[in-house]
């Protein structure tokens, strides 16, 4: 209504304010922007006290208009962030774009992190009695590697593909809940930093293994402050994880653009949709047992104490119950990568949509009668092996279906085998390993054999890192060009991905034979003569290959970024792609869409450039760059960014050490906490002054949708308007 | 409001989540029954709770707690009819019926320690305590939740419009009640054996 667009090339709904899709960030009336202010409120009761505030609003911006200096918010310390440059746009960013690279950077750091600590344990087992780390902190190291790879790795690089692309795929213009988004990771930044800090004012990391088994997680046992970390870290990492599993939710089911039904979702928005899910039933059950753990060991509770009749079991089952879901949690957002990877490279639709959307439910519903194969040997009775053994061998089914599908999808394909496409043929090939490999351990007796050796260690590797880390990659190679602009240079990245797969061979592979001779899991040091040296050797080897591949990472995204000046740009769609979000440039303007695509199939992107013949040929209709929006729509309105978010996250580890250290510290950090809240509920979601290209909307006065809202809203809407509308709007009610 | 019309579930995404939370706090309580479920006959050679209820005055409260959903309700259709006034009241009445629980959860805790079940006696009474103390954070959250409304009211910005953040915090404010419902009758009205 207000864009001035160019035409686009297939039917386009225009961005009106009543538009199905462009849920709270329509274009820039005035009156959108209240609304938009509701839509994006917190639960918490905030969209009462927006209006309160708009007025106030108003004198802050009458206040610069006057060329004083900007005035404090009525309850903040902040004023209200204008967006811009540099670190405070992205410390007070709410664009889901910017969160998901914050998620992503911040990830792959500690993925160097937990590198460093695999580093030290393969260095320690390099050879037999080994003296690099003690055994005490060899407990530490490969505890908190498992901590820092499965809680502060892969689950928020999911969670940064999760940010970027579900609003890009379904067509939104954000999340639904775009402040509770820059939450969600300033709380996972502030526990993974937490959880750390153990290392300096813990006495050390958790020694508990990540699974952390009582009682051997007792004070007792583990008597310095690392397992408190572990649980109250843990439980930090869980609440930024739920309100981001809420936030994608919500986002999932109710911004998708109009004609984006469900069945037409990508594959990855899918997987990720059930990994919401996932992350939604299972981190209570994981709190649950950490609050029990906590209170064990900081109040003197009883839950996991044997002297007193208590049961250690419980927290197998409660670990495991979120345990194992967790495994799909860290698998599927994967699956779903490879699933936009193959079809892309294959030149052909994905095999079987409604048997991958299927298999990928029956996955997320059977993950939750399987934890149990966890604890075979733990003597839960044969009656509880068997039934756990038959559903970890059946969920091996939804699983299988989708390596057929992968494979059929790239059966007589064009295929183009680019680093992307590479690792993600990889992961079905590493995956399968470790999932057969899984299989293997249902089958109770052989479990008994392989329980706490090696060959665990090695299958739950094929199945994270073969399945998980890999197709990750994939998606970093292929979404790159999309997300920063330039591509990623594809002879390194050969490099890094040959290099990564044999290190990742090396490393592994011997793992199953170390297993079956018997070696065991978590010892620090192993004595000459049981046959184990020259396997240990080699998976040495392999892990400073794959160190030696991430630094090839590294180093191929500081080459292309410092070449990318002098190649061509990649344009909208360099692989040829079917999905919405290549329909716009690269990288995405803020706003994401000019005006919001109406979807009218699977695939919406690619049938837009190609159609059929009479017979029956795929032809090219019209090019990508011909196709994608031209990203330069001026006056959409956009959430503003916000502080509060990073200051409610501040205080949760506030709490944290103040649990475990001093309960007055927690005090503070709680008050600091509902503090932060209220403020963030008394400032309006959306600052109508912020991200104004251009105010010529009010040419436009008589659109329908603005009209009616002058109606509904009565005083409300001019409080929200910025003061040059109120200029105009004086001066149009003058003419 | 538009925003009713503009989703693709036609739900508003602030009431969405809400059920989407509460459907993960489902498995909150349920993982904290179950520890109290397998604990309850654990008393570490001590008095179990379950030999110190004192089911007359806990139905006392009980009840209390379930008017409190009958008033919220009230709310409810008092602020989306515009009725400010009796909004405000019902609002008020919520949470005073809600403080009141919380006030018999209190006693009733100190009542227990008094008679030798504390929070660390055993399995059992840590159990207990952990599941109806999470059990009145919540009920406390609630409150807290209420009163912010019933202060927006005074202020004079609760209208009709905003009925829905009256609804979403409804919703939360039953689903306690439900989750009181389950453990009144799975804790204290089922006997240990």
């Amino acid at each position: 209504m207000t864009n001035k667009h160019t035409d686009q090339p297939t039917g386009e709904v225009e961005n009106t304010a009543t538009n199905a899709a462009g849920v709270g960030i329509g274009t820039s009336t005035a009156a959108d922007s209240t609304a938009a202010a509701d839509v994006n409120a917190t639960a918490t009761g905030s969209s009462t006290t927006d209006n309160d505030s708009a007025t106030d609003t108003v004198s802050d911006n009458s206040a610069n208009t006057t060329g004083k200096d900007v005035v404090e918010r009525p309850l903040g310390v902040f004023t209200r962030p204008e967006g811009g440059r540099g670190w405070r746009d992205w410390l007070s960013t709410v664009d889901h774009k910017k969160i998901g690279i914050l998620y992503g950077v911040s990830a792959m750091f500690f993925f160097l992190v937990g590198g460093v600590e695999a580093l030290l344990i393969r260095l320690q087992l390099a050879a037999p009695n080994g003296s690099v780390l003690s055994a005490d902190v060899y407990n530490q190291v490969y505890t908190m590697h498992g901590v820092t790879m499965v809680f502060l790795f892969i689950m928020p690089l999911a969670a940064a593909f999760a940010n970027y692309f579900i609003p890009l795929q379904i067509g939104a213009r954000d999340v639904a809940f775009p402040r509770l988004n820059a939450l969600s990771f300033w709380i996972w930044l502030s526990g993974a930093i937490f959880l750390n800090t153990s290392w300096i004012v813990g006495g050390g990391g958790a020694d508990c293994g990540w699974f952390c088994y009582s009682p051997n997680s007792g004070v007792a046992f583990s008597p310095s402050h690392g397992v408190d970390f572990y649980a109250v870290g843990l439980q930090i990492l869980g609440i930024a994880s739920l309100v981001s599993a809420v936030n994608l939710i919500v986002t999932c089911l109710n911004m998708r653009a109009p004609g984006m039904t469900l069945m037409r979702m990508p594959i990855l928005t899918w997987m990720l949709l059930i990994t919401q899910f996932l992350l939604l039933f299972a981190l209570p059950v994981i709190t649950v047992a950490l609050f029990l753990l906590m209170f064990d060991r900081l109040f003197g509770a009883q839950f996991f104490n044997p002297d007193a009749g208590a049961d250690p079991l419980l927290w197998q089952h409660l670990f495991w119950i979120f345990g194992h879901p967790e495994v799909y949690i860290i698998i599927l957002p994967s699956f779903g990568i490879i699933s936009e990877v193959i079809p892309a490279f294959s030149r052909k639709p994905i095999f079987g949509y409604q048997f991958m959307v299927a298999s990928g439910i029956a996955i997320g519903f059977m993950g939750w009668g399987v934890w149990a194969h966890h604890m075979f040997v733990s003597g839960i009775g044969p009656l509880s092996v068997a039934a756990f053994s038959l559903s970890t061998m059946f969920i091996a089914v939804p699983t299988g279906v989708k390596v057929l599908n992968w494979l059929a999808t790239m059966w007589d394909g064009k295929l183009r085998f680019t680093v992307a496409m590479k690792f993600a043929v990889a992961t079905v090939a590493m995956f399968t390993i470790g999932g057969l490999s899984g299989v293997t351990h249902s089958v109770a007796p052989a479990n008994t054999q392989q329980t706490d050796t090696y060959y665990i260690v090695a299958h739950f590797h094929y199945v994270i890192f073969g399945g998980g880390v890999l197709g990750m990659f994939a998606g970093i190679y292929y979404w790159w060009p999309k997300i920063w602009g330039y591509l990623l240079n594809e002879r390194l990245g050969n490099w890094h991905f040959w290099i990564m797969l044999v290190g990742f061979n090396l490393t592994f592979g011997p793992m199953h034979i170390l297993g079956l001779q018997g070696m065991s899991r978590r010892i620090d040091t192993y004595a000459t003569g049981y046959g184990f040296e020259a396997w240990n050797m080699v998976s040495t080897v392999g892990s400073f290959l794959i160190a030696f591949a991430v630094l090839l990472f590294l180093l191929n995204v500081w080459k292309s970024k410092r070449g990318s000046p002098y190649l061509q740009p990649p344009g909208p769609d360099p692989w040829d792609a079917r999905t919405l979000e290549w329909m716009i440039p690269s990288p995405p303007p803020v706003h994401n869409f000019d005006t919001i695509p109406s979807v009218h199939t699977r695939d919406e992107w690619w049938h837009r450039k190609y159609a059929e013949n009479e017979q029956g040929e795929v032809v090219s209709v019209v090019t990508a760059e011909e196709a994608a929006q031209t990203g330069d729509a001026k006056g959409v309105h956009l959430p503003s960014p916000s502080f509060w978010p990073l200051a409610v996250a501040v205080g949760f580890p506030l709490i944290g050490y103040g649990i475990i250290f001093n309960l007055w510290l927690a005090l503070v950090g709680g008050l600091i906490v509902l503090t932060s809240l209220y403020s963030w509920a008394m400032e309006p979601a959306d600052n109508p002054d912020t991200q104004h290209d251009d105010h010529d909307h009010l040419q436009h006065d008589d659109d329908n949708a603005h009209t009616e809202d002058h109606d509904n809203q009565d005083s409300q809407d001019s409080a929200s308007e910025s003061p040059d509308d109120n200029k105009d709007n004086k001066q149009l009610t003058v003419a | 409001m538009m925003t009713e019309q503009q989703t693709s579930t036609n739900l508003s995404n602030t009431k969405l989540a809400m059920w989407v939370f509460l459907g993960s706090e489902c498995l909150l309580f349920g993982g904290l029954i179950s520890t109290y479920l397998l604990y309850k006959t654990r008393g570490n050679g001590r008095t179990l709770p379950a030999e110190v209820f004192d089911i007359p005055f806990t139905s006392v409260s009980s009840f209390v707690l379930l008017m409190s959903s009958l008033t919220m309700v009230l709310a409810l259709s008092a602020v989306s009819q515009d009725n400010r006034e009796a909004g405000r009241v019902w609002l008020l009445a919520t949470a005073l019926l809600g403080a009141l629980f919380i006030g018999g959860q209190v006693y009733e805790f100190t009542a227990f320690v008094r008679e030798g079940v504390g929070f660390t006696t055993s399995p059992a009474s840590s159990a207990f305590f952990a599941l109806t103390g999470f059990h009145g954070v919540h009920v406390s959250l609630g409150i807290i939740m209420l009163m912010s409304l019933f202060i927006i009211s005074v202020k004079g910005n609760l209208t009709q419009r905003n009925a829905e953040t009256v609804e979403v915090v409804g919703l939360y404010w039953h689903f306690v009640d439900i989750v009181w419902v389950f453990i009144f009758t799975v804790i204290y009205l089922i006997p240990v054996e």
